[in-house]
């Protein structure tokens, strides 16, 4: 339950003007946002991106300690990619030398930003997955490939399929618990010991998760068929995600920001 | 009464295994509910899709509603037959309470208005609507079922196909969803099919068929075969406690009525012993 509530049980519920908005919107303008941080390289162009995402989070009306508990698992990655650009990257004058190491100004400064980068890219994420749930996400995924139907890409069976997968992660993370108290009531260990021992407790752990996987499958598909389900591709949708007025707003004030950035940056 | 289901002279395989059913016949009345008892692996959940036309006999032929069951056919019966399963999470399709009940409309290419229409009566009607928006692992196991039931009466079937579909559930939540289906098949006028092992569901029944060896036969006196332990396990049903307590009686010399009691039927038998 914990592992999966790290990945998907962030959502939030929640009535702001965020969530309203719907998911294919948000997905675009997530990526826009990333590319932008891109372009931005000088003090001013990142820090009207800091108030830009610092105004969405308000916005989503979530507490910024959510924000801060999504930046923790990744912070030692970030630490050791900003101390990795700043002892490395050589150009400016040198402060501090010792052997290859060098730390300069403009390093310094370099490292400051790729943290900022780092900072953005993660809030800007962390509200898409505060503010959207995990089925939402998948229609705006399928709304946002539709154009590749033409091409005759699969892309309302990758929905459908998706959205089982997701809906099965935490029954299969409940039975892997049950498996494992049942294995650890015999004595089995599962936290320690060499690898060796960890990949031949994990064999006893993955057999009966597979099987019952398939289990599932094989129920689940007979289920589908007897409620009338003959393919993916002509099926009607009970949940419609329109484009609405917010989404366009919000998409505009993240273009104008964009374009201030163009003009401001170096 | 008419015949709603008429099974003529089938005989089925599994690919590689000796034959389950051969020449099998019988009906099913419209309206009726009627149980089907037998030992695991007799063949009771292939019965149920057969009868859906989830598979093809080898020979013979099943008709529903006057409809063959077949290939071209086969959208109209998965229409007209709801199956609840055994286990609640196998068919929960939708990732919550309510898209899954919808799920089954959308493959009729129902318009999202009339879906959510239908959704809100269906959840309704099982008591499930404050649920909506929940998610099928923060559900019971007897809410799912209930879930599941809400899935198939929005596609209003004729006939509800419950393939031990209580089986995992504890004893209230047995009682809760049997009595949920009695009330719905009053309401809707259905016509009711329940694979169990459970005793109380078998005896709710207008009728009581037995499948042994590939043949289904009705049971003649269901009292006075429920109040047997032996009988009962010859059955493949679960003995209750009740039963259990009876033949216990009977060999202390009490003269035990031939019947199948429940807790408080037993009790009330008891106490007024002299
Ligand atoms: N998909 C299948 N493939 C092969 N054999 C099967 C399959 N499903 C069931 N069987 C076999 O057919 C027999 C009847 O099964 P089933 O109808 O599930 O019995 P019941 O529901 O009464 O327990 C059993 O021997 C079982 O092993
Ligand atoms: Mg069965």
């Amino acid at each position: 339950m914990i592992m999966s509530n790290f990945i998907f049980g962030r959502y939030l519920p929640g009535n702001s003007w965020i969530h309203k908005m719907s998911p294919q919107a948000k997905l675009l303008i997530s990526f826009f946002f990333v590319l932008v941080i891109f372009l931005a390289n000088n003090l001013i162009s990142y820090a009207m991106l800091i108030v830009l995402i610092l105004a969405t989070i308000v916005l989503s009306g979530i507490s910024i300690s959510f924000f801060i508990k999504g930046i923790r698992p990744l912070l030692w990655l970030i630490i050791f990619t900003v101390l990795l650009q700043i002892l490395f990257s050589s150009g400016g004058t040198p402060i501090f030398k010792w052997g290859i190491f060098s730390i300069t100004d403009q390093s310094l400064i370099n490292g400051g930003y790729i943290f900022i980068r780092f900072l953005l890219i993660i809030m800007m994420s962390t509200v898409l997955m505060l503010t959207t749930s995990p089925l939402a996400l998948a229609d705006g995924i399928q709304t946002l490939l539709k154009p590749l139907k033409r091409l005759h890409f699969p892309v309302d069976t990758l929905a459908l399929m998706l959205s089982i997968a997701l809906r099965f992660v935490p029954t299969l993370m409940d039975e892997t618990q049950t498996i494992m108290n049942a294995q650890r009531a015999r004595g089995v260990d599962f936290g320690s010991g060499s690898i060796k021992h960890r990949i031949k407790v994990a064999v006893p752990l993955l057999i009966p998760l597979f099987t019952g996987a398939i289990t599932h499958a094989e129920n689940l598909s007979t289920a589908m068929e007897a409620r009338g389900f003959t393919d993916s591709e002509h099926r009607s949708k009970y949940r419609i995600y329109k484009w609405q007025k917010r989404d366009t707003i919000s998409f505009l004030v993240y273009i104008l920001v964009a374009v201030l950035v163009i003009l401001v940056r170096k | 009464m008419k015949n709603i289901i008429e099974v003529k002279n089938i005989s089925f395989k599994y690919p590689e295994q000796s034959e389950i059913f051969k020449d099998l016949s019988f009906e099913i009345k419209r309206g009726e509910w009627t149980a089907i008892i037998g030992q695991n692996g007799s063949g009771k959940s292939t019965i149920a899709k057969l009868i859906d036309g989830l598979y093809q006999p080898m020979s013979g032929e099943i008709f529903v509603d006057d409809l063959l069951v077949n290939e071209e056919n086969i959208n109209k019966i998965h229409k007209k037959i709801g199956l609840v399963f055994q286990n609640p999470d196998d068919q929960f399709v939708g990732a919550t309470v309510e898209d899954d009940v919808a799920f089954g409309l959308e493959n009729q290419l129902m318009s999202t208005d009339e879906m959510h229409t239908i959704v809100e009566k269906s959840l309704k009607s099982v008591n499930m609507w404050e649920y909506r928006e929940r998610v099928p692992e923060s559900l019971s196991g007897g809410q799912k079922q209930r879930v599941a039931i809400a899935g198939i009466i929005a596609l209003a079937p004729q006939i509800i196909i419950l393939d031990e579909s209580t089986s995992m559930l504890d004893p209230l939540g047995r009682k809760d969803i049997i009595d949920l289906i009695y009330r719905l098949k009053q309401e809707l006028n259905l016509t009711v099919i329940s694979i169990t092992h459970d005793i109380d569901e078998a005896a709710l029944a207008d009728r009581i068929m037995i499948l042994n060896q590939g043949q289904l036969v009705e049971a003649t006196d269901p009292n006075d075969m429920f109040s047997n332990e032996d009988k009962l396990l010859e059955l493949g049903l679960d003995v209750p406690y009740t039963v259990k307590l009876m033949d216990a009686l009977r060999q202390q010399g009490l003269d035990v009525p031939h019947r199948y009691m429940d807790e408080g039927e037993l009790v009330k038998w008891i106490t007024q012993l002299k």
